[in-house]
């Protein structure tokens, strides 16, 4: 008897998933401990992604820091920019003006769209339907498309700024967007042909990933994840920001809280989300873009056109008795025009000056003059030219300038203090923990990412099932490893 | 038995390719088999990051890696190219050179981003400051991510690259 014992000894089976598979959605790693072909444990190891952007975000400045913010989670980066000014601004004690507010709504659920279109694509691939994928990349092309018409850019586009959005849209895009959202519905249902009745989807999802609400609740999920156990939090709706209390909408929930009814919330999201972007295009209303706070906000670049604007002819002259010859004009120069010892005087090429004002922007002393018109005179003359009185907007435009240049140096001075900012991003509840001590940066930034909490929940989800429900688990929970990681 | 081609009548296509018609053709071993080598590139499935992304928006019907023969494979045992599509980690990177080195020869390495070309806008203790540092890249495509069009240029630079080769057939090469 011992020696059948023997031979028909069973061991567990170690099977290493990840970094490098096609199903992990990024470079998640698991480490599976199988019994046949039933999974007896799930280790998930992240970390493969970890690129520091916390701590990046510590030595730059709040502007600086916002392109980090959409290499998170760079499949909805437009959500993760406007978690970020959201919670900078309410750092900064300012508020965007209306038009800002619902233009950023909009482009956010646009980019929650394309998030569950791309999430329903790599889903359904991972489970084995191929033409769900190339027929959702089709519609994410098509926003990706009006990314760039508002932007320029596809994927990371830091489109909305601290105070506001960087560009004011156009009637052309409205145009285009109308037209999208028009569309977008009868798409819908295409994918709900092509895998909603489908009897293998529901084989495979039906019943897979059960997660009750109070412990979905206890797992610290959210989003659709959270949703799809029939927990109906949302933070759009119970502590809204941006537009979204002058928006009506429905947050969608599910009764089983298995990975089919997650996939049912998240498609109704998407025509909730398309609503949304109906009623902001109606309601958009005029007025200006970026909030008017000088001391927080950019100003405006039109506003330093005065000097900077090539097409004005200025001289700029270095007045001898004040300048102390600290060298910083010299360094700011891009074409090496200033010339001059240490502690003495420095002198601008008039021949090679290119007009840029960036000695103008550096100087302590104010020892740099605009000379108005000045352009090819001789150095007399500029001397004695300097001496007059600046025109009002010369004077309005430098003051700009020079304001426009500690702002990028050393960033607008937050007030002193901490705060924790949530937004509901496509994957769940995006929050920004910031602590300010009073400088142009955070002293500390941390971001609570849905991606990594989701990651720790697999185990709790896959064991138990087989071995090909890990791969539904992985796409259901909807995680991006850049978020997770950081 | 060596024959006189100048009395049969070869027809000169291009350069060193003849036609002998109807339906004999005459090349260099090189051009054949660097021929079949550009039309199937085969990379393997492996995002690291945000390009990734732009990847599979490449390898979707829009724009359509399949037109050039480039079709995703998920082990790299069948592939013949490695996109590094993103970021390399200091802990990412021992995988990265893991999964070349299970290419099979010929292999061929993009690096598509700024990040797997440079390091990008990481610079930090935990980002390997492009993938260049452990791996030998034949193609580096810029952008952040690069547009789908960029990716798309870059493969057919490796196209490029490929038809240039010379007796990389052969065991002493």
């Amino acid at each position: 008897m011992d020696q059948v014992e023997k031979i028909f000894e069973t061991r567990e089976l170690n099977v290493n998933m990840g970094p490098q598979h096609p199903a992990t959605h990024g470079v998640l790693r698991l480490v599976l401990d199988l019994d046949g072909e039933t999974v007896v444990n799930v280790t998930p190891y992240v970390g493969y992604l970890h690129r520091g952007i916390e701590k990046l975000g510590e030595s730059l400045s709040y502007f600086q820091a916002l392109p980090l913010t959409d290499r998170m989670d760079y499949v909805s980066a437009m959500s993760n920019n406007i978690g970020y000014v959201v919670a900078v601004e309410k750092l900064f004690g300012i508020e965007a003006p209306e038009r800002a507010k619902f233009i950023r709504t909009m482009v956010g659920e646009m980019s929650r769209i394309s998030n569950h279109l791309l999430w329903l694509a790599t889903h359904a691939l991972d489970i084995g339907a191929m033409t769900v994928f190339l027929y959702c990349f089709r519609e994410r092309e098509w926003i990706l498309e009006l990314f760039e018409k508002i932007c320029g850019a596809r994927l990371t586009v830091t489109y909305p700024r601290i105070g506001g959005v960087r560009n004011d849209i156009t009637q052309e895009f409205l145009e285009s967007l109308w037209k999208f959202t028009e569309e977008f519905p009868s798409r819908i249902l295409e994918y709900e042909t092509l895998i909603d009745q489908n009897r293998m989807w529901l084989k495979r999802t039906i019943g897979i990933g059960v997660i009750s609400a109070e412990e979905a609740v206890n797992w610290g999920l959210t989003g659709p994840t959270l949703r799809g156990s029939g927990v109906p939090y949302d933070v759009r709706k119970f502590t809204p920001y941006d537009a979204y209390d002058r928006v009506e909408f429905d947050v969608p929930v599910g009764t089983e809280g298995d990975t089919y009814d997650r996939y049912r919330c998240r498609m109704i999201e998407m025509r909730q989300s398309n609503n949304i972007v109906r009623q902001c295009i109606e309601k958009l209303p005029p007025g200006p873009i970026m909030a008017d706070a000088p001391k927080f906000t950019l100003h405006p670049k039109d506003a330093m056109f005065p000097i900077t604007h090539p097409t004005k002819e200025h001289a700029f002259y270095i007045d001898e008795k004040v300048c102390k010859g600290c060298g910083m004009c010299l360094r700011a120069c891009p074409v090496k025009a200033i010339t001059g010892e240490k502690k003495k005087p420095h002198k601008i090429d008039q021949a090679i000056c290119l007009q840029c004002a960036n000695c103008l922007a550096v100087c302590k002393f104010k020892a740099l003059k605009i000379v108005p018109g000045g352009k090819g005179l001789s150095e007399d003359k500029l001397k004695e030219l300097a001496q007059a009185p600046l025109p009002e907007e010369i004077t309005k435009a430098k003051e700009h300038l020079v304001e426009h240049f500690t702002f990028i140096k050393r960033g607008p001075r937050a007030p002193e203090g901490d705060l924790y900012v949530a937004t509901e991003v496509p994957k769940g509840e995006l929050g920004f923990y910031f602590v300010s001590d009073g400088s142009g940066k955070p002293y500390r930034m941390r971001v609570r990412a849905p991606s990594f909490i989701h990651a720790g929940v697999l185990p709790r989800l896959c064991v138990g099932h087989l071995v090909a429900d890990v791969i539904a688990n992985i796409g259901t929970i909807d995680i991006v490893l850049g978020e997770c990681d950081r | 038995m060596l024959i006189d081609t100048s009395t049969i009548g070869l027809i000169q296509v291009e350069e060193d390719t003849k036609i002998l018609p109807p339906n004999v053709i005459i090349t260099t071993f090189d051009k054949i088999v660097n021929w079949s080598r550009l039309s199937s590139i085969w990379p393997t499935t492996f995002g690291l990051a945000c390009c990734a992304i732009e990847m599979m928006a490449v390898g979707a019907a829009h724009y359509d890696f399949d037109r050039f023969g480039i079709i995703f494979r998920g082990s790299p045992r069948q592939s013949d190219c490695l996109i590094v599509a993103g970021t390399v980690t200091k802990k990412m990177a021992p995988v990265v050179r893991r999964v070349y080195d299970q290419i099979p020869e010929p292999r061929y390495v993009v690096a598509m981003g700024s990040c797997a070309c440079t390091g990008g806008i990481f610079r930090t203790y935990n980002t390997v400051q492009g993938c260049g540092s452990f791996l030998p890249v034949d193609v580096y495509v810029p952008g952040c991510p690069p547009r789908p069009e960029t990716l798309l240029e870059g493969m057919m630079l490796l196209q490029e690259k490929i038809r240039k080769e010379q007796a990389r057939w052969s065991p002493w090469r």
